[in-house]
């Protein structure tokens, strides 16, 4: 849905079985009408607000079942990427998230998305630390990568057997946990980068573009409710988005967006 | 607020400068050996912190909760024990575009920090014996620019704007019995750039009206009339042997879109950018611009605003911005740095400093980055040029443009400062060596993030028709886009309500400032706007209206800035008369002094042309964009199994359309013609942009056109030749193809005058950018030869032009010869080849281009990584290897296909097969690895490899 009018003439309530979807614009996202479409395919109604809206109280959070912040470069990635939008989260906006942890919502960033949920503090979670910060090669990558989905028990990769494929496009998506090591919980990892085949990434470069330790592309938080990832599974939900459009592969994403949808019917 | 106090932050661990495009690299390529460079980040803050609130404002918003750490400057010092370390600091000039300093500002705010001022800056630890002119040079060359920063040994205090600073008064001009000389003189010192005839009608009008003009007044005719918005040297009377021209664009340009009268032209050459027709609902607006003057001077700010113009220029037509394109031309990287002249950046850091700018706007505005080509030629030294291109998705008829007396005028973005004052004129004038000094002020760093709000907004008012017109203040800010807008109709405008970034701006500076992202629109009712506006965070201001009564007014609070007849603004600049005599523009290749051997490896001689700066793979160029973002990606600059094989054209799926048919984008040039036959290189670049949408599968009959040409000083007779013979290159070109131009940008003085006088023009270039459709995307070929067994076609004829060719640029000499002529027979091929693709007979195609069939072959089978074994005739000399020329492409079909793809294409000869081996074989000459062509392609050769005559499998010369 690309027109936000049109997207915001519609109740924020969840009307019927479709689940809704509250994705919000700061200013600097982009990405948002790939996520609206990704999850429309996937069988939810999304709702794209500028943050400024929802801040003014033309919408709440609790009118919705998942939170989906897109990617982008909110607020120009001044200090550091997502970091202000983080705190906009924690700031003003803590006590409806708190609320929604409480009634147990999905949640997915994605790049500047994830980003920001890092910088507020809803992953890794718990007392585990993390950051993104600039690639190993110091520059913006734009390419294909494969995925091998981990974390069983979240809801998001719960569907994920094989490796899916998907672009990434950031210029900060290095994670690094408390002292620089791969995150210390491998249960929390939901995403490595890898080869075609699964097999480990094992840091080469460009199959894990940025250099995270353990080849961590996403995370999820120990509730498995939480999903934060730089590549962006939104822009592989159909079949013509594949750069190999003779020789289709598979390892499209949308099953990613139908779990977290059908987490909320169980 | 307490007692207001400065901290200097930093934040640490530091950055050690590695990799190609380091500090560290630069420092050698200038010849300052450093051990090591070592960046940290520096935040300068201002407020009345207490206690705690400095450590607060450090955590929370200066360093991430892993690793990082901070510590007031006081106490950073570099390790003494390692040898000799030099401290220098650089940071941004005050008032230029700075995102970081005010989101620190408001983000320190909303922690309840109380902080008036802030800046980032870097701070440097340079390792290494330097001695004072090594380290001022390391400053000046690599550390910083100096049109947008400033530099000091140890530490430099932070430069914040005046916020106490008074404006000066609007100040008048007494034009009144200047002679001829006097007014030259005149329009010199204030860097107007208007000849003597137009001073003499300005003088002449106020002369008429009884009072002298305002200083805001003549800055306003200045920008209105400078070659840059008014483009008088394409509109102005041309005399030649052969008779008069009536202006190159209305005799050459728009006479050929009138003839070819497209029925999918909805508007051409009359907006900020073309509309033509995408499906039974949407269109497409296209529009490609240059930003060459300010790259040269601040390669990422030229480059970043560059994008940021022609996006404005596709949301001037109201249409949502859906793809960029960029051509670059620099200078060899490998010139010595002390070769070139004073003020003159180094061809790597502009074009590093380039590709940064133009990744960093689009990426940021989420527009991607589809089509593109880096060009190196000794000609672009000293003028790099930077071409960029953006294409727009609307619904038919909603684009509103026109204002209605009464209407308020609201400016929506960002806010007015002194950057920008006189990019038009600066831009319509012959760079020198104190250019960067004079005309600093011109250059602008964008901020993304405002023009992603404009773009949000602008969408929904127009999908509400909010709004009854819309431009974008381009060069010229505000006294272009009212100006424009108010045409007959007159409007009033209060600059004491334009939002300011800082104070001190004297009235005609905000009139005219062109911060990049600004739009201005007309509507009746400005109030639904303006909380769109407010919903978006998106500054937006009521500051006039359009008044009926034909004069501009301007004022600030009481003072009258500007008062002008809107037709005499309009209208009143007398048309610039032009000679272009016999000349002989035509430079034809003659044999130079450099002894060219008679045999060459035809091996050595591809991998060489592989490795060719112009030729060689992009990919980590187009890496660093993003091409994915908004989904619509269909056929990328880079395919094949592997993704990194060169894709002709690109397409994508406009978002919101139904999902049906693409865009087909091919971009053309033909770099080593401009400089030998002008109307032949047009010929030609029109030929490959064509070719490369037929090979993106486009049908050629059905495509729109975009020209950028980019010259030098046109009031030089064999330039001004050049330039006519080009423009009826394009003209002829366009009606073989029927294919229309639909809009276009003209960039002229593009040359350097150096210290002793020497002039140094450009290498004249047109870029050419064709726009289709792609009907069916299902058979849209592959990048890259597909299948083992598969037949290869050559389609037109078996040889090709060394005249100014690529192998006569990696021979380094012009061996004479002719260039390739204008072929209108091509036109029927580019059918041919269209008509195979749509019955789906093609399974990959590659354009013959650059270097020839060799290294189209070459470039086919690595992006495939198949071989081929090709054979086109008994003799493969340089002319059936490396010639160049129109029409040609190599086309993969199956053996099953023959037949009928004969039959389609009666221009093609099979010419060989796809083999399941890792060779590419032509002819008994030829005969190479995949792995060879990928090395030489990725640009790892170690230097030129040597030509030289091999015996087995040379190629006589």
């Amino acid at each position: 849905m690309t027109d936000t009018a049109a997207a915001n003439s519609g109740s924020g309530a969840g009307n019927g079985v479709r689940p809704s979807v509250l994705i919000p614009i700061a200013p600097g996202t982009n990405r948002n009408d790939e996520m609206a479409q990704a999850f429309e395919l996937a069988g939810a109604r999304a709702h794209q607000y500028p943050l400024e809206a929802i801040r003014r109280g033309e919408t709440r959070l609790s009118d919705y079942q998942i939170l989906a912040l897109p990617g982008g470069f909110s607020y120009g990635d001044a200090l550091g990427a997502g970091r202000v939008l983080g705190l906009e989260l924690d700031g003003w906006f803590r006590d409806q998230l708190e609320e929604a942890r409480a009634r147990e919502m999905p949640i997915i960033g994605v790049c500047n998305g994830f980003q920001a949920l890092v910088y507020a503090g809803l992953l890794p979670g718990g007392d585990t630390r993390g950051a993104l910060i600039e690639n190993a090669g110091g520059r913006f990558e734009c390419r294909w990568v494969y995925l091998q989905p981990g974390a069983a028990h979240s809801i998001w990769t719960a569907e994920l057997e094989d490796p899916i494929w998907c672009p990434v496009a950031h210029g900060e998506g290095r994670y690094v946990s408390d002292n620089g090591r791969a995150l210390a919980d491998d249960d929390l990892v939901a995403f490595r980068y890898c080869r075609s085949d699964g097999s480990p990434a094992d840091g080469q470069y460009p199959l894990n573009p940025n250099g995270s330790a353990g080849d961590v592309a996403g995370i999820c938080d120990p509730s498995g409710l939480v999903l934060g990832m730089m590549p962006h599974p939104e822009d592989h939900v159909m079949e013509r988005q594949s750069p190999h459009r003779r020789r289709p592969n598979g390892a499209r994403c949308l099953a990613l967006f139908t779990a977290g949808v059908k987490a909320l019917a169980a | 607020m307490g007692v207001e106090s400065d901290f200097a932050i930093v934040i640490g661990p530091g950055r050690p400068e590695v990799g190609p495009d380091s500090a560290i690299e630069k420092a050698r390529l200038f010849g300052i050996d450093v051990d090591q460079i070592v960046r940290y980040r520096l935040a300068h803050v201002r407020g009345s912190l207490e206690g705690d609130q400095v450590e607060q404002l450090a955590i929370r918003l200066l360093t991430d909760a892993v690793g990082q750490w901070w510590m007031l400057r006081g106490e950073h010092q570099p390790p003494s024990r390692q040898g000799q370390v030099t401290v220098i600091e650089t940071g941004l000039r005050p008032g230029v575009t700075d995102r970081e300093g005010a989101e620190l500002r408001r983000a320190a705010g909303s922690l309840g920090l109380p902080v008036s001022e802030a800046t980032v800056a870097d701070r440097w630890f340079v390792y290494g014996r330097l001695n004072p002119d090594e380290i001022h040079r390391l400053a000046n060359l690599v550390l910083h620019n100096e049109v947008i920063e400033r530099w000091q040994l140890d530490v430099l205090p932070p430069a914040y704007v005046d916020q106490t600073a008074q404006p000066p008064p609007v100040q008048t001009v007494n034009l009144g019995g200047l002679s001829a000389q006097e007014l030259a003189a005149m329009s010199a010192e204030r860097r107007l750039g208007l000849s003597v005839q137009e001073m003499a009608a300005i003088q002449a009008w106020f002369d008429g009206i009884g009072r002298p003009p305002t200083d805001g007044e003549l800055e306003t005719l200045a920008q209105t009339w400078s070659e840059h918005c008014s483009h008088k040297t394409f509109r102005a009377l041309i005399s030649t042997p052969d008779g008069r021209i009536d202006g190159l664009l209305s005799d050459y340009l728009r006479a050929a879109t009138e003839q070819i009268d497209a029925p999918w032209v909805e508007s051409a050459f009359v907006d900020n950018a073309g509309i033509v027709h995408f499906d039974d609902e949407f269109d497409l607006a296209l529009k490609a611009e240059t930003h060459n003057h300010p790259s040269a001077l601040e390669p990422f700010g030229g480059a970043n605003t560059g994008v940021g113009g022609v996006v404005r220029d596709i949301l001037g037509v109201s249409a949502k911005p859906i793809a960029v394109t960029d051509v670059l031309c620099f200078g060899p990287e490998d010139i010595p740095s002390d070769s070139l002249p004073t003020g003159v950046l180094h061809p790597s850091q502009i074009r590093s400093g380039v590709i940064a700018g133009i990744g960093d706007y689009g990426n940021k505005i989420g527009v991607p980055n589809l089509a593109g080509a880096v060009f190196h030629d000794p000609g672009y030294t000293t003028t790099p040029l930077v071409f960029a291109g953006c294409i727009g998705l609307l619904p038919r008829g909603s684009n509103p443009t026109q204002p209605k007396a009464g209407d308020a005028i609201v400016v929506l973005g960002g806010k007015v400062g002194r950057d920008g004052v006189g990019g038009a004129t600066f831009s319509s004038q012959s760079m020198t060596t104190t250019t960067a000094e004079v005309a600093g002020s011109s250059v602008q760093i964008g901020d993304p993030v405002v023009e992603k709000g404009l773009i949000d907004v602008i969408l929904v008012a127009r999908d509400h028709r909010l709004y009854n017109a819309i431009t974008d203040c381009g060069a010229g800010g505000l006294s272009s886009a009212v100006g424009e807008m108010a045409d007959e109709l007159g409007a009033m405008v209060d600059l004491a309500t334009v939002p300011r970034k800082y104070p001190g701006l004297a009235p005609w500076e905000v009139w005219l400032s062109e911060a990049q992202e600004r739009m201005v629109v007309a509507t009746s009712d400005p109030e639904p706007l303006l909380a769109v506006a407010r919903r978006w965070e998106v500054e937006a201001t009521v500051i006039g209206s359009f008044t009926g009564d034909g004069h501009l007014r301007v004022v600030d609070g009481p003072q009258t800035v500007v008062d002008l007849d809107c037709r005499f603004l309009h209208d009143g600049r007398p048309r610039l008369e032009l000679e272009a005599p016999g000349v002989d523009y035509r430079r034809p290749p003659r044999p130079g002094s450099e002894p060219v051997p008679e045999t060459v490896s035809a091996n050595d001689a591809l991998l060489a042309l592989l490795a060719h700066p112009s030729i060689r793979s992009n990919e980590d160029v187009v890496r660093t964009y993003d091409h994915e973002v908004l989904g619509g990606t269909v056929v990328r600059p880079y395919g094949g199994p592997e993704l990194d094989g060169p894709a002709d054209g690109t397409v994508m799926v406009p978002p919101g359309t139904d999902e049906t048919r693409g865009l087909a984008i091919g971009i053309g040039a033909a770099v080593g013609l401009g400089r030998h036959d002008p109307e032949a290189m047009a010929w030609a670049a029109v030929d490959e942009a064509v070719r490369n949408a037929v090979v993106a599968g486009a049908d050629p009959t059905r495509l729109s056109l975009l020209d950028n040409f980019a010259w030098g000083n046109p009031t030089r007779p064999e330039a001004l030749a050049g330039l006519v013979a080009a423009c009826r290159g394009c003209h002829d070109a366009a009606i073989a193809h029927g294919a229309p131009f639909v809009s276009g940008k003209d960039s002229l003085f593009n040359e350097f005058v150096d210290a002793d006088g020497h002039i140094d023009p450009v290498t004249p270039t047109l870029i050419i950018t064709a726009v289709g459709v792609v009907q069916d995307l299902n058979v849209v070929p592959s990048t890259g030869v597909v299948k083992v067994g598969n037949d290869v076609w050559l389609v037109g004829p078996e040889d090709g032009e060394l005249g100014g060719s690529h192998l006569d640029a990696v021979l380094g000499a012009d061996r004479g010869g002719p260039v390739p002529p204008p072929d209108p027979d091509a036109v029927e091929r580019h059918r041919q080849v269209h008509r195979a693709i749509v019955e789906g007979l093609v399974h990959s195609a590659h354009d013959i281009a650059e270097g020839g069939l060799a290294v189209a072959a070459a470039e086919w089978a690595f992006a495939g990584r198949r071989g081929l074994t090709l054979a086109v005739a008994t003799d493969h000399g340089p002319r059936e290897l490396f010639g160049e020329g129109a029409g040609r492409y190599l086309v993969e079909v199956a053996p099953d296909d023959a037949d009928r793809f004969a039959q389609l294409v009666p221009s093609a000869s099979r010419i060989g097969w796809v083999t399941d081996g890792d060779r590419l074989r032509v002819g008994p000459q030829l005969d190479v690895s995949i792995d060879e062509i990928a090395e030489a392609y990725r640009g790892h050769l170690a230097g030129r490899p040597a030509i030289a005559d091999s015996g087995v499998g040379g190629i006589r010369l």
